[in-house]
């Protein structure tokens, strides 16, 4: 019986030889190059590279964005999932498009729109000069820019997962009592907790690696307006392959431990994140 | 209470939605707005004349291209990739699982630098891809490279699902009638996973058209010729264009709308198969 079901040892052997063969040469080599590029100098070479003071300011405007930006982008992404999961409204379809937005449109479109708004050339851009405000070419315009791009990360992983949860608990809740807030609490938070925790994750590794962006209202001022990745950059563009490699580990290491949460969180609440995967990607 | 299609016992409704619907509007409805609000101070011929110049159309000729042709490969070896992960089992296997969306958590310009140091003329595989004549860096096929590499998770992980839930008593059947295996995969689970391959080329498609922080360090960056659409877009703004950064923009936001929209065709045209079966 499980012979008719599946393919003669040779050929699932040239199958797992070309689908890894074709893994290798797209994920596992990159990834093998950032550290062995970041490393070849030796130990002290890559600790060295990272503590330059450019590369430090980097570092810390790229914690303060994703400090600001992650946390709005939570509040948001529950009042968002709140809405759209528990409730059957008019106008779900557009506003669930909206929300898609920020990922199908080009990172440089997303900086673009808000040197359009805050630009000089903008629609504020000259009432803000009278003021003697800049947003453009400042961290501000930064932290709006990585808000935009990831501003559905924490929406799109609860939504499937919170309908998915159904509303029977949480109307029992309320009938037996309990106020809303108690009722998110105490129910649908423990619920939804595993979800939460990867959304937030991923939109935190979004807001710290986003680069296009960025990289559009940043200026390139170092020391002040570059982010870690925008400080990859230079470095490369330098010729500094190694400091620039050193840092991208940095970033490398966020990517495989978002990775590492979410194959827990997969561990962790299987049938949830079925939900997800059906909702999202 | 006219919004709502159902009487419910949950509160809540009207404060989440308010604030949805307002942190929508300031993020996303008012910046997005400016595109078409800045289009609408350009002339007709002016933006006719921006988005049909020569380097504007080799721009978009590479980005959507590239895309086109990194999706296409995507889709043969994302089929495979997204076969061995649902039916077979090998050593190593979860850690392949989990990478497969590392090209998703990497942020781009790191995939940029890496895959340009691995691709260059002295890189560990650009040295042996020019020496049989693949310029693999900074030109067309360095583009193509990089696009594969953002792509690849959105079509293994929309394809994966769909073949993990093929019924196989279906198989069973048909293998019991006598078909052999290739005729059972195109006649049973070629037809089951169409409409994922569709998605999931869309997604990639759409992902990729606009990327850039990959694609710009491998590209080459010669006007006309290894030039990108966003990166025209930067350079146009860099030259303070701010109407032709915008013009051109606006031609590739209209393109991933299209694409969203053919996506969600796509999932609705697969729901309905699903539910007849």
């Amino acid at each position: 019986m499980s012979l008719a079901r599946t393919e003669s040892p040779l050929i699932r052997r040239i199958l797992i030889g070309i689908a890894l063969f074709y893994l290798i040469l797209f994920i596992f080599m990159p990834l093998f190059i950032v550290f062995s590029t970041a490393l070849e100098k030796g130990v002290s070479y890559y600790f060295n590279s990272l503590k330059d003071p450019d590369t430090i300011a980097s570092i810390q405007l790229t914690l303060i964005t994703a400090l600001i930006a992650v946390p709005l982008n939570l509040v948001f992404g529950v009042a968002a999932s709140w809405a759209i999961a528990k409730f059957d409204f008019r106008g779900k379809n557009i506003l669930l498009t909206l929300i898609d937005v920020p990922l199908s449109v080009s990172p440089v479109i997303s900086g673009l729109i808000f040197v359009l708004l805050f630009g000089l050339q903008g629609i504020f851009g000259p009432w803000l000069r009278d003021h003697g405000w800049r947003i453009i070419f400042t961290p501000s315009a930064i932290i709006l820019a990585t808000i935009f791009v990831t501003f559905p990360m924490v929406a799109r992983e609860l939504i499937p997962v919170m309908k998915a949860q159904g509303n029977d608990e949480e109307e029992a809740a309320i009938t037996l009592g309990a106020n809303g807030w108690k009722t998110f609490w105490y129910i649908t938070l423990p619920n939804i907790k595993w979800g939460l925790l990867y959304g937030v994750i991923l939109c935190n590794a979004r807001a710290m690696g986003e680069f296009g962006a960025v990289s559009v209202v940043s200026g390139h001022i170092q020391g002040f307006t570059n982010t870690l990745p925008l400080q990859i950059e230079m470095l490369y563009n330098d010729y500094s392959f190694t400091a620039a490699f050193a840092a991208a580990s940095l970033l490398a290491f966020l990517a495989l431990f978002t990775l590492v949460i979410k194959s827990l969180v997969e561990y962790r609440f299987r049938a949830e994140l079925k939900a997800v995967r059906k909702g999202a990607h | 209470m006219f919004l709502l299609k159902q009487k419910t016992t949950l509160p809540g409704f009207h404060l989440a939605l308010g604030y949805t619907v307002f942190y929508v509007s300031l993020i996303v409805l008012i910046p997005l707005s400016m595109l078409f609000i800045k289009t609408s101070t350009i002339s007709f011929a002016d933006f006719w004349s921006i988005v049909t110049a020569p380097r504007t159309l080799a721009a978009y000729r590479l980005s959507f291209g590239a895309a086109f042709i990194a999706s296409f490969i995507n889709i043969f070896f994302g089929v495979i990739i997204a076969w061995v992960l649902a039916r077979y089992s090998f050593p190593g296997k979860k850690i392949v699982d989990a990478l497969i969306d590392f090209p998703f958590a990497l942020p781009t310009a790191v995939a940029g630098i890496a895959l340009t140091t691995l691709y260059s003329s002295n890189g560990l595989l650009g040295q042996f891809l020019y020496k049989i004549g693949i310029q693999s860096a900074y030109s067309w096929t360095g583009v193509v490279l990089a696009l594969i590499f953002i792509g690849l998770p959105f079509i293994v992980r929309t394809i994966e699902p769909v073949l993990q839930e093929i019924d196989p008593e279906i198989e069973d059947a048909a293998s019991s009638l006598g078909a052999g295996r290739l005729q059972i995969f195109f006649r049973i689970i070629f037809p089951a996973v169409l409409p994922s391959l569709v998605t999931g080329f869309s997604l990639a498609f759409a992902r990729t058209i606009g990327e850039y922080g990959s694609v710009v360090f491998i590209a080459g960056n010669m006007p006309g010729k290894t030039e990108i659409a966003p990166l025209l877009i930067i350079t146009k703004l860099e030259q303070y264009d701010y109407s032709g950064a915008t013009a051109i923009a606006l031609v590739m936001l209209i393109v991933s709308f299209i694409l969203l929209a053919l996506t969600n065709l796509a999932q609705w045209w697969a729901s309905k198969r699903i539910g007849m079966s």
